[in-house]
């Protein structure tokens, strides 16, 4: 939607991977031209939608709770792939579609604060891969670390109450903020003072994934200042990996 | 007309990372006395009815479908006429 960015990096990362990758405005879905149904994956880039007004992404995911929740619910329990970065992320928590320990809920069981720093951070991150339970990220190998910028400002996650966020913790984290020896580490290692480190998560039945960081921009050497690695492409590799078993 | 004043806080023990820059600015211009300084959002919201009761109820449902995330805010509503 309006102030999406990110959309063409994305859209060539799938397409490099041999998929067929199209753009779909939230209008298109709005008025019917376009049907949930239609795709195998529903990929939500990152930006600033309707301006980052109420809170980033949250009229995003109003607009899309008023008017293809039901469809995007049964496309998710279906076994579709539903992933957000940076601000898809943030769609994704204020639809109640992530963390979503018990299943899609009414109201956000969680919420991307305003980094500690109250700055926008826009560099590398070093993360972590732990992929409990991700079905979308088992190409890539448990404790490795990726380069993979960031760039929010509304990038710390936080959950209802302890009991829930220790839950999400043990079972649903993707990817951690580390340093370079890959421990938890606190500012500038961790961008926005996230619980537990967390750069992504994924839903119980791991088949919804959102991450900060942008992976889209980690496709290619060539996207990295150093031409230090592209890390970021083990994540779309994995997101058409699973598609291929799966269909 | 009624016109609805919304004030949404964050809730208590979040951090609140405007808030604590705007009170260290504050410092720095030599205003010492400030112990700590919060950050809330007010909107308002004109309303076609005169229904005070339908009113809060219909803003209560717009505070938890969009306005505020019950995780990070917590809001306050008031009510009031208007002529304009």
């Amino acid at each position: 939607m309006e102030g999406t960015n990110c959309e063409y990096e994305t859209y060539l990362a799938f397409k490099e991977l041999g998929t067929k990758p199209e753009y779909v405005h939230l209008k298109e879905i709005e008025r019917g031209a376009k049907k949930v149904d239609d795709y195998q994956c529903i990929f939500l880039p990152g930006g600033f939608s309707a301006g980052d007004y109420v809170r980033a992404g949250a009229i995003f995911a109003a607009r899309l709770k008023a008017d293809v929740f039901n469809d995007l619910k049964r496309f998710v329990e279906d076994g579709g792939v539903m992933v957000g970065v940076c601000n898809g992320f943030q769609v994704l928590i204020e639809l109640g579609f992530l963390p979503a320990l018990n299943g899609i809920s009414d109201e956000p069981e969680a919420c991307l604060a305003t980094n500690d720093s109250n700055r926008f951070e826009c560099r590398q991150t070093l993360v972590r891969h732990e992929g409990r339970g991700c079905k979308l990220t088992s190409n890539i190998s448990e404790g490795k670390i990726g380069l993979i910028p960031s760039a929010h400002m509304e990038g710390k996650l936080v959950f209802k109450n302890d009991e829930y966020a220790q839950e999400v913790n043990e079972k649903q984290v993707v990817f951690r903020y580390v340093d370079r020896d890959g421990n938890l580490a606190g500012y500038p290692w961790n961008p926005n003072g996230s619980y537990a480190n967390i750069a992504g998560i994924c839903n119980n039945e791991g088949n919804v994934m959102g991450m900060m960081p942008h992976p889209e921009r980690a496709f290619h050497k060539w996207q990295n200042p150093g031409w230090e690695g592209n890390d970021g492409r083990d994540v779309f590799e994995g997101i058409v990996g699973y598609i291929e078993r799966k269909w | 007309m009624l016109k609805a004043k919304v004030e949404i806080r964050l809730k208590r023990g979040v951090v609140d990372p405007e808030g604590k820059n705007i009170t260290k600015a504050l410092h720095l211009l030599n205003f010492n006395e400030v112990t700590k300084t919060k950050v809330s959002k007010v909107v308002e919201i004109w309303l076609e009815t005169d229904d005070r009761e339908r009113a809060m109820e219909r803003v209560d449902e717009m505070c938890r479908r969009l306005l505020a995330n019950p995780v990070i805010n917590d809001y306050t509503i008031e009510i009031e006429d208007v002529h304009d």
